[in-house]
C-alpha cells in the first residue's frame, strides 16, 4: 500500500519536473531551426534553460501543474477503488511537497482547499490488461493550453470544411491559427476525428501518450499529421506567438467511429511543457521501470 | 536587451517598442482572475498597497514556506492574459498601472488603454516557471491569501533581470495583432 503511494509520489515528482526525452529533443531541434538573434530564439533558449533548471532543482517545469490525468493499465482483478484512494493520497502529499501547485477549485464556491483532490480531480482512465504488471502513465496538462483546445462540428460553412479529410485539415489548421501563441507554443496537437463530444476530446488527449517522433500506422492519418505539422510551421506564428519557424512540435491524430448524424473534430493542444511520464509497477506497487 | 528598473516612469514605458526585449528589476504585484474581477467590481486594495506606477504580473505562483518560515517562490511563470481583457483597461486607468506582464497578449481595449494611460504589455515566456522564479529575489508580502487562495492571491515580489518581450506598446502597436494577420494570410495560401 505504502509502496504504491511512494511510487505514485515519485511519478508525480518526476512528471512535474522532468520533460520526457522525446519532447526535449524536439525542443532542441526547434531551437536550432529558429533564426539567430530573434525573439523566437530568445524564447526557445529560455525554454531550454527552464527544462534543465527544473530537473536540476526537482521543481515544477511550469507553475501550472495542470489537470492530473492518470492512465492505468491494470491486471484483471486489481482493486481500482483502492488504487484511486492511494493515488489521491499521493496527490495530496505531492501538493504539500510543492511538486504540484494548489490547483483545484470548487466550481460553485470558488474555494481552493489546497489538496488538488475533489470531484473530477485527479482523473483516472483504467484499462485492463492480461499481465501482472500495472502501467501507470501520468499527464499533467496546464490550463493555458487546455483553453485553446477546440471542437468542430462538420460541415462548417465558414471554414468551407466538409465531412472529409480535407474538411478535418481545415478545422485543425483553423484551431492552430486561433490558438496563436496562447497555448504556450511550440505545441503538440492531439486530434480525434469522430466520436461523440466527450469521447472525441478524451481520445484526442490520449494521443499525448504517443512519442513525438512516432508515425501513425494509418497511412491517411500519417499523411495528415505530416501535412498539418509542415503547414502550421509555415504560418510563422512561432514560439509563444512571437513569430518564427516553429509553431508546432508534433501532430497526433486518431479516428474513431461516429454517428451518421455527427462529425466532430476534437483538438487538444499541449504546450511545450509537455509533462508525460509513466511507470511499470510490480505486484507490490514498487517501480519496476520507467516508460518513455 | 533594455534594462527596465524601478521607478517605472511613464517616460520609460512610452519609450518602449514592440519586439524590445527587457530585463525588469523592481517590485511587481501578481494578480490574476479573482483579483481582476474583484478590483473591477470596485473592490479595494488592502491599506497601504498601491499599484500606481507599478507592474502587474498575471501569475499564480507556487509558493512554499521554508524552514525559517519565510515564503519562497518555487515556480512562477505567466498565466494567459486574455482572460483579463474584460477588466484590464479599467484597472490600468483606475490604479495607474505602467506595465502588465503576462502571456498570449491582450485585446484592443487593453491596447487602447496602454496608449492612453502610458502602459506596456510585457510578454514573459509561458511555462518558464523555473527561469522566472530564479529572478524573484524576495517575497515582500502577500494579500488576500485566505480570500482567493495561493495562486490567486496578490503576491508582492522583488524581481531582478526578469526577461520579457514588449508585445504591446504605448504607441498602439501589437505584435499579436500583426502575427495573427500575417499567419491568417499565410494560411489562406495553404487551403
Amino acid at each position: 500500500m505504502n509502496a504504491l503511494q511512494d511510487s505514485l509520489i515519485e511519478l508525480i515528482r518526476r512528471t512535474s519536473a522532468e520533460i520526457p526525452d522525446d519532447v526535449r529533443q524536439a525542443i532542441l531541434d526547434s531551437l536550432e531551426r529558429e533564426k539567430k538573434g530573434t525573439i523566437a530564439e530568445s524564447a526557445m533558449k529560455i525554454i531550454e534553460r527552464n527544462i534543465a533548471l527544473a530537473k536540476q532543482k526537482s521543481q515544477p517545469i511550469c507553475q501550472d501543474t495542470g489537470s492530473i490525468l492518470f492512465y492505468v493499465d491494470s491486471p484483471v482483478g486489481m482493486d481500482q477503488m483502492r488504487f484511486e484512494d492511494t493515488a489521491c493520497l499521493a496527490v495530496k502529499k505531492a501538493t504539500k511537497l510543492g511538486y504540484l501547485r494548489q490547483n483545484s477549485v470548487d466550481s460553485l464556491t470558488g474555494i481552493n482547499d489546497g489538496t488538488n483532490v475533489g470531484p473530477g480531480s485527479p482523473t483516472f482512465h483504467f484499462h485492463q490488461q492480461r499481465s501482472d504488471r500495472i502501467n501507470v502513465r501520468l499527464v499533467l496538462k496546464g490550463g493555458g493550453c487546455e483553453n485553446v483546445g477546440a471542437q468542430y462540428s462538420l460541415p462548417n460553412e465558414k471554414l468551407k470544411a466538409n465531412r472529409d479529410l480535407d474538411g478535418c485539415r481545415k478545422a485543425i489548421l483553423d484551431a492552430v491559427l486561433q490558438a496563436q501563441g496562447r497555448g504556450c507554443g511550440p505545441g503538440i496537437l492531439g486530434v480525434c476525428i469522430g466520436g461523440d463530444r466527450a469521447t472525441g476530446y478524451e481520445f484526442s488527449k490520449r494521443q499525448f501518450l504517443r512519442l513525438i517522433p512516432d508515425r501513425n500506422p494509418v497511412p491517411e492519418l500519417d499523411t495528415l499529421e505530416q501535412d498539418i505539422l509542415k503547414t502550421a510551421n509555415d504560418l510563422g506564428i512561432g514560439p509563444m506567438g512571437f513569430g518564427g519557424r516553429t509553431t508546432l512540435l508534433g501532430v497526433k491524430i486518431c479516428a474513431i467511429n461516429r454517428l451518421p448524424a455527427s462529425f466532430f473534430v476534437s483538438i487538444s493542444y499541449m504546450c511545450w511543457a509537455y509533462r508525460r511520464l509513466g511507470v511499470t509497477l510490480d505486484a507490490e506497487g514498487k517501480i519496476a521501470g520507467w516508460l518513455y | 536587451m533594455i534594462n527596465l528598473s524601478f521607478p517605472f516612469t511613464e517616460e520609460k514605458i512610452r519609450a518602449l517598442n514592440v519586439r524590445d526585449e527587457v530585463a525588469l528589476s523592481g517590485v511587481v504585484f501578481t494578480g490574476r482572475d479573482a483579483v481582476h474581477k474583484y478590483l473591477h467590481e470596485g473592490g479595494r486594495l488592502p491599506p497601504g498597497v498601491s499599484l500606481r506606477d507599478g507592474i502587474l504580473y498575471h501569475c499564480g505562483p507556487v509558493v512554499l514556506k521554508d524552514e525559517q518560515g519565510d515564503w519562497k517562490v518555487t515556480a512562477a511563470g505567466p498565466t494567459t492574459s486574455i482572460r483579463e481583457e474584460p477588466y484590464q483597461a479599467q484597472i490600468i486607468k483606475d490604479f495607474g498601472i505602467r506595465g502588465v506582464i503576462g502571456k498570449g497578449g491582450m485585446g484592443d481595449r487593453t491596447l487602447a488603454a496602454c496608449k492612453e494611460f502610458g502602459c506596456a504589455y510585457l510578454h514573459a515566456v509561458g511555462g518558464a516557471a523555473q527561469v522566472l522564479a530564479e529572478c524573484i529575489r524576495k517575497v515582500r508580502a502577500v494579500y488576500f491569501l485566505e480570500k482567493f487562495g495561493s495562486p490567486e492571491a496578490i503576491w508582492e515580489l522583488e524581481v531582478e533581470d526578469f526577461p520579457a518581450v514588449v508585445t504591446m506598446d504605448s504607441k498602439g502597436h501589437s505584435l499579436h495583432r500583426e502575427i495573427f494577420a500575417t499567419s491568417q494570410a499565410e494560411l489562406a495560401k495553404h487551403l
